[in-house]
């Protein structure tokens, strides 16, 4: 092509094809910054690796079926009922008695040291009480704070005390066992399920790297000088965030996948609402935070800011979104800012959809506010780009 | 278009009174200057008198504290945008995508000037810039002759009518930066205006036009002949022996206002004629020392002008 050829293409595109050189100039930007992608090993690495080395240290934890979990006894009754019962709870592989003790302090300072993770106590004539039909409490302290140990042991408990007991007593037909278990999840009172673990992990996982990978995007090229040559070529802030944002999208739902993937097929995390409402949810919210990133990349001056910016929005993240403390038991000032938090919104979604098989219509307003964080980011990011170097 | 209709369809750059100033310290002070289309105009000055900051206040990268112009026909206030599609401009420091290769790097820039079939067109530049073989290479990977063609090429690449090139030549071998000019000219002949900063004295000279800029200040412009004519400099070669000698003589004496070795010869320069010739009189008598008047050069005058702007300004 000759350059009057070239030059003519100029002249016949003009203004009124300017729409069309909007998706032209952002295809250029979304190439350019997959090839870079692409070569950069390091956050080449990042996006498999630290979905995966999540997974699997948090999946150990899930995957590990407490077995034989220090239990500690108080016994203040040395009975039949009780022997049965004590034996009940062994027989579960779930309960070690290593300790018999037989005062308070001793059980209580066992659990706060740590020595035992449960404690059993049978108080002083239960099986009297039982016999007489007073639904005795049987005690059992847990120290949750390892919730994911603790969890599965008592969830497990009263089935299989009851089970086990059955035969063994005359009260065998009754529905439930003759005596109350009573329960006390010591130091972590809200001890989450493990189900919540897998969605959880797929909205912080995202989080991280998605504000990772944006927030160093503008500053790099003003780093390493391009943007001088950027900004002198005939291409606007819109054209350069989509471009910046849209190839990581697609790493982003790759991410996503990957972990809903294994949180499904190796830790059995059931899924059940739309695959399809969870994957265009899951992108509304990986693009969220994309702008984000993107956003703290055009106010930070330099690379170290624009990561000190998001490593101080990830926190709260992590904290007030209900990944780590029950949203509903935090005080009314945390779950206002929880709010503004994208992450908040996913886990209420993906949680949704996966555990309780949620609709869009169920989840409606927790999309429109992921959407509108995310434009409202935009936006940000679009008045706050610096079109000269001044 | 009615509204931007150049003024005069031959200016390729006007613009009066630019000054820009960082943090307090003015770098650009009150600069007009006037290109005509289809020249090359050389932009020469020490390292810091504002070149660079002039050149980003043409294509918008920099917005200018005062004055106003046009660049193009369109104003560089107002018309940023449209500047840009029409403007190749060349950064100091290499600003391409290093972890880009030559072929990626010009496919990005074809895009996004909107040219029709990018890969064509980056392939016809490839084979243009001599970069045939090395198409798949990382830009950050060539020398630096290498990447100064490419940068050129980039910027050349959708045929914009201005180049604004920033110091296109520095750190490049000779030979590139002969086969650099030659380009360089190619493309005035087929009517694109060029500004070029240098500070090589053989650049100026291959220039149309030059402007000497120092500490901000224009001070003076035109072509070659008349930059050396309105120097009003009186120049002597010396050629002989003892030459060092002499030069540790002369410096400082009346009417002597520059000496510096050129080879084997001595370029003595002043001002005021009278005062050097009563200066050099008893010397010219010397032995083995000869004594020529002559055209200062180029060198002479931006050296005159720096030396004395030196004065004036700091
Ligand atoms: N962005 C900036 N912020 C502060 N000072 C600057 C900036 N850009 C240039 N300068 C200063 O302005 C002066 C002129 O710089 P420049 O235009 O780059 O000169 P040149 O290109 O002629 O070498 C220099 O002293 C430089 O330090
Ligand atoms: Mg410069």
């Amino acid at each position: 092509m000759s350059d009057e050829d070239n030059r003519a293409d100029m002249v016949a595109e003009g203004i009124p094809e300017r729409r069309f050189g909007f998706w032209r100039r952002c295809y250029a930007m979304m190439v350019k910054e997959f090839i870079q992608l692409r070569r950069d090993r390091v956050s080449f690495a990042m996006i498999v690796m630290i979905p995966v080395l999540q997974l699997l240290l948090f999946g150990y934890a899930i995957n590990t079926t407490p077995r034989n979990l220090p239990t500690a006894v108080l016994l203040q009754e040395d009975s039949d009922l009780a022997r049965s019962v004590l034996k009940a709870l062994q027989n579960t592989a779930y309960f070690h008695f290593t300790r018999e003790v037989h005062d308070v302090t001793e059980f209580d300072d066992l659990l706060l040291s740590g020595k035992v993770l449960f404690g059993v106590e049978i108080p002083r004539g239960f099986e009297r009480a039982v016999r007489r039909g007073d639904d005795p409490a049987l005690l059992v302290a847990a120290d949750a704070t390892d919730p994911i140990a603790a969890g599965s042991a008592l969830s497990a408990l009263s089935v299989i005390v009851q089970t086990a007991l059955a035969h063994d007593l005359f009260v065998g037909d009754h529905p439930s066992p003759p005596f109350e278990i009573r329960v006390h999840a010591r130091y972590n009172p809200a001890s989450s399920s493990r189900l919540n673990i897998v969605p959880g992990l797929v909205g912080t996982i995202l989080t991280m790297t998605m504000l990772i990978f944006t927030a160093l995007s503008v500053t790099r090229e003003i780093e390493r000088g391009t943007m001088e040559n950027l900004l002198s070529m005939p291409i606007t802030p819109i054209e350069v965030m989509l471009g910046k944002i849209v190839p990581y999208v697609i790493v982003g739902f790759i991410q996503a996948t990957l972990i809903i993937g294994i949180g499904v097929i190796l830790f059995g995390v059931p899924l059940l609402g739309s695959l399809t409402l969870l994957a265009a949810l899951s992108t509304l919210f990986i693009t969220a935070n994309l702008a984000i990133g993107y956003t703290f990349s055009t106010i930070a001056k330099n690379q170290l800011q624009a990561m000190q910016m998001s490593i101080m929005f990830f926190l709260p993240s992590i904290l007030l979104s209900g990944f780590m403390f029950p949203f509903a038991g935090m005080p009314v000032w945390a779950q206002y800012i929880g709010e503004g938090l994208p992450l908040t919104h996913y886990l209420r979604i993906v949680r949704g959809i996966m555990l309780k098989g949620a609709t869009l219509e169920n989840l409606q307003y927790d999309s429109i506010d992921l959407l509108a964080l995310m434009l409202l980011a935009m936006t940000v990011a679009v008045t706050r780009f610096r079109r000269t170097l001044d | 278009m009615t509204a931007t209709t150049p003024s005069r369809a031959d200016i390729a750059i006007d613009v009066h009174g630019f000054s820009k100033s960082f943090g307090g310290r003015e770098v650009v002070h009150d600069l007009s200057m006037q290109v005509k289309r289809g020249t090359i105009y050389g932009f020469i000055g020490p390292n810091g008198s504002g070149k660079t900051t002039t050149i980003r206040m043409l294509c918008g990268l920099l917005t200018p504290d005062s004055g106003e112009g046009t660049c193009l026909g369109y104003d560089i206030r107002r018309d940023a945008d449209k500047i840009k599609r029409q403007v190749g401009y060349m950064t100091q420091r290499f600003s391409l995508y290093q972890d880009l290769s030559v072929r990626e790097n010009l496919e990005f820039v074809a895009r996004l000037y909107g040219v029709r079939d990018a890969r064509a067109t980056a392939r016809e530049m490839i084979k243009r810039l001599g970069l045939n073989g090395r198409e798949e290479q990382l830009a950050g990977e060539l020398s630096g002759g290498w990447k100064q063609r490419l940068a050129l090429g980039a910027c050349t690449l959708s045929n914009p009518q201005l180049l604004l090139l920033d110091e296109p030549t520095a750190g490049v071998d000779p030979k590139a930066r002969r086969d650099f000019w030659n380009e360089i000219h190619a493309l005035a002949a087929r009517g694109l205006t060029v500004l070029v900063s240098t500070h090589y004295m053989d650049e100026a000279e291959r220039c149309h036009e030059i402007a000497y800029i120092a500490y901000g200040h224009v001070l003076v412009h035109g072509t070659v002949d008349e930059v050396i004519a309105k120097s009003a400099l009186t120049t002597y070669t010396v050629t002989g022996d003892n030459l060092t000698t002499l030069s540790a003589a002369l410096s400082g004496k009346p009417g002597i206002d520059m000496v510096a070795p050129f080879g084997t010869s001595l370029h003595v320069s002043g001002r005021d004629k009278s005062a050097l010739d009563a200066t050099i009189a008893p010397l010219r008598e010397q032995h083995g020392v000869h004594w020529q008047h002559s055209e200062p050069s180029l060198e002479d005058v931006f050296i005159e002008l720096m030396t004395r702007s030196k004065d004036n300004f700091q």
